[in-house]
């Protein structure tokens, strides 16, 4: 039976993954993936820690539920923005989009 | 679900509604009307209409005790009537500054209008929030929509890189504050921000409040987290830039608001000293590298910078003191920054958003009230007499001296010294009797009555702000 | 005594009028409307005049609150202004002056196509002026602090084509605002200490609030000082004033010499109660009252620029003020910027006719011999000239020998030392810039008795301002008779403060209000009096006679080598001066243009000189990479995380 810390470990890990992706990936896609896992981390400690530390209502999980809905909706409009953003900038990698600095 | 709760968020309702109008109008349209001038128009009255129902049923509710509805997750009271209303005016405001330019760069004018709506439909419900999970919904709906804004004009490249710039930092901070979410909730078993008060001293909290400060200072635009601010600022569309410019400090403040004076008053040591070394920062960085800009756009930016720094001052000090003068900078910061963009919203060169500071040489000759408008506006951002921008500011630094933060207060008067140049050297070119050939000035009734009422805020807010202040002191009555 | 606010309300009204309309109007309604409110604020400043005078002497103090301005929790200021002897006073002493030097601006500005805009900002910056004057608490003399100093900013950089004209402006404003810093901070601490800023108010509670000497009290005249030395450009941020010349003569008549620039003083002696209670403070205004004027008055006599000796002028001027009030002579600190008022006023007026008739000309080593060509204006500055050197019996005779006699009893035998000296110098330069002006032939002024210094010969020899035959002609009536007006004041305006029995009309319509617990033990008799008077008087006519016999008559002619030399170059103080002085002048000057080039100029490459490397990273940290925008996020991330695991 694992207990809540291995779930936190496991949580900690994936978001540290996430992190690592978005702060080494070029490409704009891979960067939401990464946003992605880090969300998933959250989700996962919400779940783990409705379980362990307020097993008496249900709100951890709700709000799990809210989050995947969230990330749905994040992911949406990020694909679409890339897209857009491939149009007209023809990359989606963001070490090329570099028109705007200092 | 109830209807006393439906009828708790009728103003967000009712934007949500204008929106969904907004969007369908333009779903109406077909063939030749797609290209017709009257499209503009029609979306800004239905948004316009949409944000003055918003303000209607936020006036007929009697300004008495604290409501609370869906469970405990919104909040009804004072502090949620004054965000509102800055959301709202900021809303009203970016409306009807916006159509000139909608109209001349053939902006998607519903998308516009239904995009902003829903945008300050999520700071309202920040500024409502009693639940770490309906603060959560509100930065996102507050976010959203802003991105999509950023990138709004679909063939400049300028607005397309700000746009995925905005949105990745933007899913990136957010990421943070999910995960802060689920720590704070681990370490105190509730999402309940009035049951914070009691939860806990343990490490875990204190991470997950960290990650708090995260989600909401890259809204406000926070050094370390201010980094996005001038290239999307710069690169957006100039409508959107100016309302982002104001909703997202909004809605992030009245987070921040909800989050540390009230919620976590018990910890108010350590995250008033962290959040003193923040303001500090942003402060200093954004006053000193607004000083080297030359383009108007980019200059705002970090202009934003500098004040979400001097409010952050209001945070970080606390207290009914604190809170009031957060809340009553908001309301001076929409009139004085969108007054700001509407002029340059006036503007164009060349096919181009006139937004080089040399573009507004001679203003004063072609359109002397713009020109007033603009000298007010930045005479009130660097703080000066008698406008809102002083009054504000003697509120922040008032309250920082009352919770014995000297160097804060400090640091606040030398920096705003260091802003008056760059704001004076933009007003002065506007006064100067120059000519800038290439930029032609576009004079537009709608937005003329918008500018009107931003600069008539600016100096109502300076030289009579009995009624306001009287406002926000009542509406933080409850942080006693 | 409500009818006062109408007293800053007229010029305001004719800022918004004039600012609005102006363009579409001819200039003669846009000069109608902007004298005819000033002339109107001076009117009604008379009325409220005669209404205090008809009280008792000791109810001649209103307080009219407009409303509640500032009203939460322990932040209280309302929005008023105090009408007493002391406020109104100043009020007709601007709105008087004020009146004269716009109409005098109407001639001299008759061929300027922005006239609309000067007399806008001119009618702002009454209106500022005149709102600081009678504000009845800091918070709302702070709006005119502030105003004042955007209308001096505007108005210097009018011509902002010139880019001396914009830079100076710019300079102006940045260094005032340095002394503005402290004054806002002074009105934290007073808000702090008394809970309140009204004057009345504070001025009763400081006796019990601010223990003598304590820290509190020194804190917050220390720091209200920085904000009067910023203001009225006393040392070490007197170096915008000589620039600010660039602007049109008349502003800076109104501006730079006889109104903005001796607000410091008002509010000192406004303040006086809370300088009663820390000596410290007060001596060091002195001190630097003292220093100021000596040090000023030697830049000035270096000074080849005719604006610029009058700028120089009034910056030692203004150190005799705060000299008097630094020893506690409130009255005489107000007499004193009175009388300032109307000669600096009349000989800013004469140099600007002197400009007006050679086209723009202000260098004196390319004037000379006007004095038959322009009888009126050379009148004129005689006048300024004689009172300005304290020459009995123009009013700055009477002013400044109260403030050397004050000086002198308090027992700052060292500061009355150096203001006498002062005096001397202050003879000499105004006297040399007289015959170089006006006396002497062209070209004379650069070349010495025995030959000209080497190199000034070929600028003098290619002078443009004034060729031979060319037309040159006092300036139209419209000017002439402000002149004559001032004139007239200067030669009266002793009697205000001196009179068979001192103390004077002034001191005596200021005592009720100033006369409480003044430093100044008044034991001097009438015949210590009559020596220091005569002390001074010496002094200046030494002064007077030194550059008559140098520069006019060359008279002393010995036959050895030695003098001869000596005399040739003109007893060395020239060349002294230009070592001891000027370079130390200009150093500051250029340090302060260094802090121009680098903050103020605000370029890039200006942004990172100022701040070191700082800026370098600021530009590393917005390299527009997304990449690098998150990976600076996270180290907040981990700055944030470490300071809550830490704390």
């Amino acid at each position: 039976m694992p207990a809540l810390t291995h779930y936190l470990v496991l949580s900690a890990l994936l978001f540290c993954l996430g992190l690592f992706a978005v702060v080494t990936r070029r490409n704009g896609v891979a960067i939401l993936m990464g946003i992605e896992l880090m969300l998933n981390a959250a989700n996962v400690n919400l779940v783990a820690f409705n379980k362990f530390a307020a097993p008496g209502a249900m709100q951890g999980q709700v709000f799990a539920l809210i989050v995947i809905t969230l990330a749905a909706c994040e992911a949406a409009v990020g694909l679409a923005l890339v897209l857009a953003a491939y149009r007209s900038l023809e990359t989606v990698y963001v070490d090329e989009i570099n028109v705007m600095k200092w | 679900m109830t209807w006393a709760d439906l009828s708790l968020i009728a103003p967000e309702l009712a934007l949500a509604a204008a929106a969904c109008a907004a969007l369908l109008q333009d779903a109406w349209a077909t063939g030749p009307a797609l290209e017709s001038r009257s499209r503009g128009p029609a979306a800004a009255w239905i948004a316009l209409g949409g944000v003055c129902a918003a303000l209607l049923l936020l006036g007929v509710r009697p300004a008495g005790a604290a409501q609370v509805g869906f469970a405990g997750m919104y909040v009804r009271d004072g502090i949620t009537r004054v965000v509102d209303l800055a959301a709202l005016a900021a809303a009203g405001l970016g409306v009807m500054l916006s159509p000139p330019y909608l109209e001349r760069f053939r902006l998607p004018a519903g998308e516009y209008h239904a995009l902003l709506l829903l945008s300050t439909a999520g700071a309202m419900l920040m500024g409502a929030s009693r639940n770490l999970v309906l603060l959560f919904l509100g930065l996102e709906m507050l976010s959203f929509p802003l991105y999509v804004l950023a990138a709004l004009a679909r063939r400049s490249r300028r607005s397309q890189e700000a746009g995925l710039k905005y949105l990745l930092l933007g899913a990136f901070a957010t990421a943070f504050f999910v995960y802060g979410v689920a720590l704070v909730y681990g370490a105190s078993g509730t999402a309940d921000l009035s049951r914070l008060g009691r939860a806990p001293d343990v490490p875990l909290l204190h991470a997950g409040v960290a990650f708090l400060v995260i989600g909401l200072g890259f809204e406000a635009a926070l050094v370390p987290f201010h980094a996005w601010a001038p290239d999307v600022y710069e690169g957006a569309p100039m409508p959107a830039t100016a309302f982002m410019s104001v909703i997202a400090k909004v809605g992030a403040f009245a987070g921040l608001l909800r989050l540390f004076p009230q919620a976590l008053p018990q910890l108010a040591p350590a995250w008033g000293q962290m959040l003193a070394a923040i303001a500090v920062a942003t402060m200093i960085l954004g006053n000193l590298a607004a000083l080297a800009q030359s383009n108007v756009k980019r200059l705002l930016a970090y202009s934003g910078v500098a004040h979400a720094g001097y409010i952050l001052i209001g945070i970080a000090s606390g207290g009914p003191a604190g809170s009031s003068a957060v809340l009553y900078y908001l309301l001076v910061y929409v009139a004085m920054n969108l007054g700001a963009f509407g002029v340059l919203l006036l503007l164009e060169r060349r096919g181009e958003e006139a937004d080089r500071v040399e573009d507004l040489a001679g203003l004063l000759g072609r359109a002397p009230w713009a020109a007033v408008v603009l000298a007010a506006c930045m005479v009130s951002l660097a703080g000066l007499p008698p406008t809102a921008g002083f009054i504000a500011k003697l509120y922040l630094f008032r309250a920082a001296l009352q919770d014995h933060r000297v160097a804060l207060a400090l640091v606040g008067a030398l920096t705003s010294v260091v802003s008056v140049y760059y704001y004076l050297r933009v007003a002065s070119v506007a006064l100067s009797a120059g000519a800038a050939d290439a930029v032609a000035v576009r004079h537009s009734r709608f937005a003329g009555v918008g500018l009107a009422l931003a600069a008539a805020g600016v100096l109502w807010l300076g030289i009579v702000p009995g009624a306001i202040t009287a406002l926000v002191q009542q509406a933080v009555q409850a942080l006693r | 005594m409500r009818a006062a606010i109408l007293i800053p309300l007229f010029p305001l009204a004719g800022w918004v009028v004039n600012g609005l309309l102006g363009d579409r109007w001819g200039r003669r309604a846009v000069a109608w409307v902007a004298c005819g409110t000033v002339v109107a604020a001076f009117a009604v400043s008379l009325a409220v005049l005669a209404r205090l005078l008809a009280l008792p002497p000791g109810a001649r103090s209103a307080a009219v609150v407009l409303y509640e301005w500032i009203g939460t929790g322990s932040v209280r200021a309302p929005l008023g202004l105090l009408v007493d002897p002391l406020s109104v006073a100043l009020a007709l002493v601007v709105s008087g002056v004020g009146a004269l030097i716009h109409i005098y601006s109407v001639g001299y500005m008759a061929g300027d196509e922005h006239i609309a805009r000067y007399f806008a900002y001119l009618n702002l910056f009454m209106a500022s002026m005149l709102w600081l004057v009678l504000a009845g608490n800091l918070v709302a003399m702070f709006i005119g602090w502030e105003g004042v100093g955007l209308c001096s900013y505007l108005l210097i950089a009018f011509w902002f084509t010139r880019p001396p004209a914009a830079a100076a402006g710019v300079k102006a404003f940045l260094v005032t605002r340095l002394g503005d810093v402290g004054f806002l901070l002074g009105i934290f601490l007073a808000f702090a200490v008394f809970g309140t800023t009204d004057f009345t108010a504070m001025a009763r509670a400081a006796g019990s609030r601010l223990p003598l000497g304590g820290p509190a009290a020194t804190a917050l005249a220390l720091l209200l000082f920085l904000g009067a030395t910023g203001k009225s450009a006393q040392l070490p941020l007197y170096v915008w004033l000589p620039d600010a010349m660039e602007g049109p003569t008349p502003v800076s008549a109104l501006i730079h010499a006889a109104t903005m620039v001796t607000a410091g003083v008002y509010m000192i002696v406004r303040m006086h109660a809370v300088y009663l209670r820390a000596p410290l403070a007060l001596d060091v205004v002195a001190i630097v009252g003292a220093a100021t004027a000596i040090f000023a008055a030697a830049a000035a006599l270096a000074e080849p620029d005719l604006k610029r000796v009058l700028a120089y002028s009034t910056i030692s001027q203004l150190g005799y003020m705060f000299l008097g009030v630094g020893v506690g002579a409130w009255s005489d600190g107000i007499f004193h910027l009175t009388s300032h008022a109307f000669f600096k006023a009349l000989l800013f007026l004469a140099a600007g006719a002197v400009m007006h008739a050679l086209g723009g000309e202000t260098d004196m080593r390319r004037m000379g011999g006007l004095a038959g060509r322009l009888p009126a204006t050379a009148g004129a500055f005689a006048v300024g000239a004689l009172a300005l050197a304290g020459i009995w019996p123009f009013a700055g005779f009477f002013s400044k020998e109260a403030i050397l006699s004050d000086a002198f009893r308090a027992g700052r035998v060292w500061l009355w030392a150096v203001a006498l000296a002062a005096a001397g110098l202050t003879a000499l330069y105004i006297a040399r810039a007289f015959a170089l002006v006006f006396v002497l032939p062209p070209g004379e002024g650069s070349a010495g008795p025995a030959g000209c210094r080497e190199g000034d010969a070929p600028r003098a020899a290619g002078h443009r301002g004034l060729a031979p035959g060319a037309e040159v002609a006092d300036p139209p009536p419209v000017m002439r008779w402000p002149m004559g007006a001032l004139a007239l004041l200067t030669l009266l305006g002793g009697a205000l403060g001196w009179s068979a029995a001192r103390p004077g009309v002034l001191a005596r319509w200021l005592g009720p209000l100033l006369a409480p617990g003044a430093l100044r033990s008044s034991e001097g008799t009438h015949g210590s009096e009559a020596a220091l008077a005569a002390a001074g008087l010496a002094v200046a006519v030494a002064g007077i006679v030194l550059v008559w016999l140098v520069y006019v008559r060359r008279a002393l002619r010995v036959r050895s080598q030695a003098v001869q030399t000596v005399l040739a170059h003109r007893f060395y103080v020239e060349d002294f001066y230009a070592a001891a002085v000027v370079a130390p002048v200009r150093a500051v000057a250029r340090w302060a243009g260094g802090f121009d080039r680098a903050v103020i100029d605000g370029a890039v490459v200006g942004l990172a000189r100022a701040i070191g490397g700082g800026g370098a990273v600021l530009r590393r940290l917005q390299s527009g990479y997304l990449r690098h925008y998150a990976a600076l996020a996270l180290v907040g991330v981990l700055a944030l995380l470490a300071y809550w695991m830490w704390r």
